[in-house]
């Protein structure tokens, strides 16, 4: 549960988890493969490097993913780390534990339902402060849509976080530049965005959202920082991975069909 | 009788078992009035003042309950349950959380600030929601009972309790959370009452009581889950149920009773609060209670109204 991933291991998997999940959201004929494909690295980095998920140690690293519609990727996530048996493939099936948006109360490994946006940054910054209490170890990491920083409670969390010191919190926002009704910068304008961090009293990190040298990079200057918690903002891209579904609005919260399947396997070369 | 406010209670409570490292209190720039800062300057490190901000105190207790914690978030009523009524479903309660939400200033005894702080239809909008448990103690020694009871069980709760000094009850009877009390036996009528409504409710039936009425007075302190069992044994005795609360007559105490008597003992029922109106400001309480037309002089003649109307 708790293996370690080179970057060549971590890229070979970035594939096999993008054929996945697209398969997954395929069958089930709803979902949202373009959020799901934009935080491919950023999870996998999570998951199988960064964080310690020995589920023997109390002060094992905690996460919470406040942008709960990328369900597909996480549930792949969660099979791959063995939280999940890879035989279950019924997402969004009735009697499925693997719900339409992730359901704490039915998928181990879940640690917070989700689903309504912009409440995971400030469940997480409360488990990071009930670890400070108990003078542990563990980090905490919460992973948010750049869309979904709409929602005033991302900052009233994001306020909060920093006067309390929380440098055991970790944001990572995937910053993909689109949400459901447009460009996010035409929809409400976010940018400038990290400089909304820094002046919230966060430590701000930018770097490419699909590389993983560079989350690496990034996590680990998170770990060492200490006095703030600190926000990755990792510039990605939705749909990433699948050419047409690439900067896609349109697959959003869309399936793919039978042909745009094969298609998408066929470029990741999962076919 | 002795007076003492339901705040004032909770916060004597968070000082006497505030050593239990398990307890953690969060506010919302409200701790002087939710009385949370008796708590804080014994335990700093197990009190976090999230500012003005309710959301993001209900999603951050959520967050110190999945890290292990005890969590007794605290705002007024209405900002608790309206404000942030997403993260109490989604979070609190969806997913079981050991968060007490006690708030203060429920009802109108918020009654000086105006219509924009008086919580009249927080019962509605937690009692609808599954997994929470919603009590409101009958008076302050009420109130540490349901504190001690929520110590002894995990799971999520909103507990409404309220500004002003009001009189410690006679009671006869052991609190069971869940457990519906009986403040007096009768059998021409049942006064249901909750929180402080129960005072005037027994203060009706002294009235009543003069007039040849023997009226059977019920403290529903447990909302949900909602002792069916004692009130439809008292339906089925008296006859007539009236209901009495500082809350909107539409989904509150009212409404739960109506449910439960429409499915297993239809009985005729006088439901009184708030009738779908904003209230206003006032700088007594009593002056709204009479507003609202929820005196104990109101409830003994809402009580004779409906006996008439249902003379056996």
């Amino acid at each position: 549960m708790n293996k370690k991933l080179t970057v060549p291991e971590l890229e070979a998997l970035s594939k096999k988890t993008r054929a996945h999940l697209l398969k997954m959201i395929h069958d089930a004929k709803s979902g949202h493969p373009g959020g799901s494909l934009s935080s491919v690295e950023i999870m996998l980095s999570l998951y199988f490097n960064v964080m310690n998920r020995d589920p023997a140690d109390p002060e094992y690293d905690r996460f919470v993913l406040s942008k709960g519609h990328s369900a597909p990727l996480f549930y792949t996530v969660l099979m791959e780390a063995g939280y999940i048996p890879e035989s279950v493939n019924n997402l969004r099936e009735y009697g499925s534990i693997l719900q339409g948006h992730p359901d704490a109360m039915k998928t181990k490994g879940v640690e917070l339902s989700s689903g309504s946006l912009g409440n995971g940054l400030s469940v997480a910054a409360g488990i990071a402060a009930a670890a400070k209490i108990d003078g542990k170890k563990t980090r905490v990491y919460c992973l948010l849509g750049d869309g979904e920083c709409d929602e005033g409670l991302v900052w009233e969390a994001a306020m909060m976080a920093p006067s309390r010191k929380l440098d055991n919190l970790t944001a990572i926002v995937d910053r993909n530049m689109l949400q459901i009704d447009g460009c996010t910068e035409d929809v409400v304008c976010l940018e400038p965005f990290p400089d909304k961090w820094r002046a919230f009293n966060w430590n701000v990190v930018e770097c490419d959202g699909h590389s993983y040298t560079e989350l690496l990079d990034a996590f680990k200057q998170a770990s060492e920082h200490k006095g703030q918690p600190t926000v990755i903002v990792a510039h990605t891209t939705k749909g990433k991975g699948v050419s047409f579904m690439e900067n896609n609005v349109g697959f959003h919260g869309k399936a793919p069909n039978d042909e745009e399947l094969e298609k998408a396997l066929s470029e990741l070369g999962e076919a | 009788m002795s007076a003492k406010g339901t705040r004032d209670a909770y916060g004597e409570w968070l000082k006497e078992n505030g050593a239990d490292k398990k307890i953690v209190v969060v506010d919302a720039d409200l701790s002087a009035s939710t009385r949370t800062n008796k708590f804080s300057p014994d335990y700093p490190e197990r009190f976090f003042d999230v500012g003005a901000a309710e959301q993001n105190l209900v999603a951050f207790a959520a967050g110190l309950s999945l890290g292990g914690k005890k969590v007794f978030a605290s705002s007024f009523a209405y900002f608790e349950t309206g404000r942030a009524w997403d993260q109490i479903r989604n979070l609190v309660a969806h997913d079981k959380l050991d968060v007490q939400l006690v708030a203060s200033h429920g009802g109108l005894s918020c009654a000086s600030d105006g219509a924009s702080h008086q919580a009249l239809e927080d019962l509605a909008i937690t009692r609808v929601i599954p997994n929470l448990k919603v009590l409101v103690p009958c008076d302050a020694e009420e109130t540490k009972h349901a504190l001690d009871a929520v110590m002894k069980i995990k799971g999520p709760t909103y507990m409404r309790l309220r500004r002003e000094k009001e009189p410690i009850l006679e009671k006869s009877y052991e609190y069971k959370l869940g457990k519906t009390a009986k403040m007096q036996e009768g059998s021409d009528i049942t006064l249901t009452a909750i929180g402080s409504q129960v005072n005037f409710a027994v203060e009706a039936a002294k009235i009543l009581s003069g007039e040849g009425v023997n009226a059977e007075v019920l403290n529903v302190h447990t909302l949900k889950p909602l002792d069916r069992d004692t009130l439809v044994a008292s339906a089925k005795k008296t006859g007539r149920v009236l209901t009495t609360e500082q809350h909107q007559v539409n989904g509150g105490l009212g409404g739960a009773v109506a449910e439960v008597l429409a499915e297993e003992y239809p009985t005729p029922m006088k439901i009184m609060g708030v009738k779908n109106t904003f209230s206003e400001t006032a700088r007594k309480q009593s002056e709204l209670i009479a507003h609202h037309g929820l005196t104990a002089e109101h409830i003994a003649e809402a009580a004779r109204v409906l006996i008439k109307k249902t003379r056996k």
